[in-house]
């Protein structure tokens, strides 16, 4: 009967009162993001310290909305900034353009360009959205050496390391 | 009149005026919260603890803002429709009673504005005087979702008047009083038995001054003079900053007015328990009854989805209004069986 179900519809909406709120509070409290997820992007290192891009610009050229911009010069066992014989000069990424479709990510040679899980990305003007290799790049893990680092000569002369078989 | 009752009136016309404004600014505060618990939400805390100054937040955003006046509305009834709107809004209840009478100052002072004897009369007039602000306020904006939102309204809120004047004839019916102080002492009369048998003898009543007043507050689901979907805010969709918050604001005052009038009518207005030894007590009674009154206009927004424009008039003219009439018969039998 319909008067019957409009008490029924005003039950429901009154018995939703007492129920938890679903809301995340999210500046305190930050759900975590699933183990896929495609957020801003990081430069990885090696344990040693040294960068693991080597400024092929593979990255650059698969992208497909032209956000990355990398910059490669040489190495030497002066200044060594990774394995192989280049490295990346410039690493510029604008978030703008980008996509976060991950096409970078599995491009790279090296496993150096991963999307972490950083989604807070917001900036004030056109400028601040262009990411430099400073604010990419991961810090130097325990145990490693800065960049640009001396080495001795005939070290480093293989610029892909053996990969690895995905492990997720 | 002496001095002292001068001043006694202003007093009380400023509580008035300045009780409903405050009252509106948190009527919003409350619907945003109790809404939002209702779909699972938390609703405003953010501005001051719970939330608490949201409503302040809001104001000043909204006297901040830029008021637009379109360049081929006309104007003096653009700028004097939101007051035309607002004024019987803020004035409609000066006629409630909240209470009997307190000493204060060695003063015998009547917990109401004015004792009109024809104040239900009063409510039906004043009630009627909001329709002219908002189909002035929908013809004047020269925009056809706005003149259709003006025309919906006009038509809706007189069909439903109709009603909810009827449910008026039967309360007045039974009291023998078109004074409100009347009616509500009447529906005290005999104790809780006697408010008992009072709402029992017009069974209707109350149930079609509910949805007459949701419809005469254009609340959900008769809020057809502003479905977003069709029109896209209806009368007042050329109105902005100030102009627009009076609108926001009649509404929200015209819930509180009528929830104090379902109160005082239908559920024993100041009445309560010590309320001969405590006779402060009558606006507090009056208060929760109010607040209780709203909720359920929340309630009930929160539910129904909004009716069809055809059904809403359908169900005005061959549903509530045979039934308001039959019970105004029902009311008008028990009187003359029971005497009154």
């Amino acid at each position: 009967m319909f008067i019957v179900e409009l008490g029924r519809g005003l039950w429901t909406v009154l018995r939703m009162m007492f129920d938890k709120p679903v809301t995340v509070q999210y500046p305190e409290v930050k759900r975590p993001v699933h183990s896929r997820f495609k957020g801003r992007h990081n430069l990885h290192r090696y344990d040693n310290g040294l960068e693991k891009c080597i400024g092929c610009a593979l990255c650059a050229a698969t992208c497909p909305s032209d956000a990355i911009f990398v910059e490669a010069a040489e190495n030497t066992d002066e200044e060594r900034y990774s394995p192989g014989e280049r490295y990346a000069k410039t690493y510029e990424i604008n978030m703008l353009r980008c996509i976060f479709c991950g096409y970078c990510e599995d491009a790279c040679p090296t496993e150096a360009i991963v999307l972490g899980d950083n989604y807070e990305l917001s900036f004030t003007d056109r400028r601040q959205a262009i990411y430099t290799k400073l604010m990419l790049i991961n810090p130097v893990p325990e145990g490693g050496k800065p960049t640009p680092q001396k080495v001795t000569p005939g070290s480093f002369d293989r610029s892909i390391p053996v990969m690895e078989n995905p492990k997720d | 009149m002496t001095a002292g009752l001068y001043i006694e009136y202003v007093i009380k016309s400023g509580i008035i005026l300045i009780g409903m404004t405050l009252g509106f600014a948190y009527v919003t505060y409350y619907e945003r919260k109790a809404l939002a618990r209702m779909q699972s939400r938390i609703g405003p805390n953010r501005a001051g603890p719970w939330g608490i100054i949201q409503p302040m937040a809001d104001a000043v955003k909204l006297i901040f803002k830029q008021e637009m006046v379109p360049a081929k509305a006309d104007k003096l009834l653009f700028l004097l429709a939101p007051v035309i709107t607002v004024i019987p809004a803020m004035i409609i209840t000066a006629v409630v009673p909240w209470g009997r009478s307190i000493t204060l100052f060695g003063r015998q002072i009547n917990l109401y504005l004015a004792d009109v004897n024809v104040g239900i009369l009063y409510l039906g007039a004043v009630a009627s005087i909001a329709i002219y602000g908002i189909v002035l306020a929908g013809w004047s904006s020269n925009n056809k979702y706005a003149l259709m939102g003006g025309l919906r309204s006009t038509a809706q809120m007189i069909s439903y008047e109709l009603a909810l004047g009827l449910t008026f004839v039967s309360v007045t019916l039974l009291a023998g009083s078109m004074s409100l102080v009347d009616v509500v002492e009447a529906q005290g009369a005999n104790g809780i038995l006697g408010w008992i048998v009072w709402n029992l003898s017009q069974p209707l009543a109350f149930i079609i001054f509910l949805i007459a007043a949701m419809a005469e507050t254009n609340r959900s689901p008769f809020d057809m003079p502003e479905a977003e979907q069709e029109l896209t805010a209806g009368y007042h969709v050329e109105y902005s900053g100030m102009k627009f918050a009076l609108f926001f604001m009649a509404e929200y005052i015209k819930i509180i007015a009528v929830s104090m009038i379902a109160a005082t009518l239908f559920l024993g207005g100041y009445l309560g328990p010590y309320l001969d030894q405590f006779p402060i007590l009558g606006p507090v009674y009056l208060f929760i009854k109010t607040m209780i009154m709203i909720f359920v206009f929340i309630w009930v927004r929160a539910t129904f989805p909004r009716f069809r424009y055809d059904r809403l008039m359908a169900f005005g003219w061959k549903v509530l209004l045979p039934l308001a009439l039959l019970n105004v018969f029902i009311a008008a039998v028990i009187t003359v069986l029971v005497g009154g």
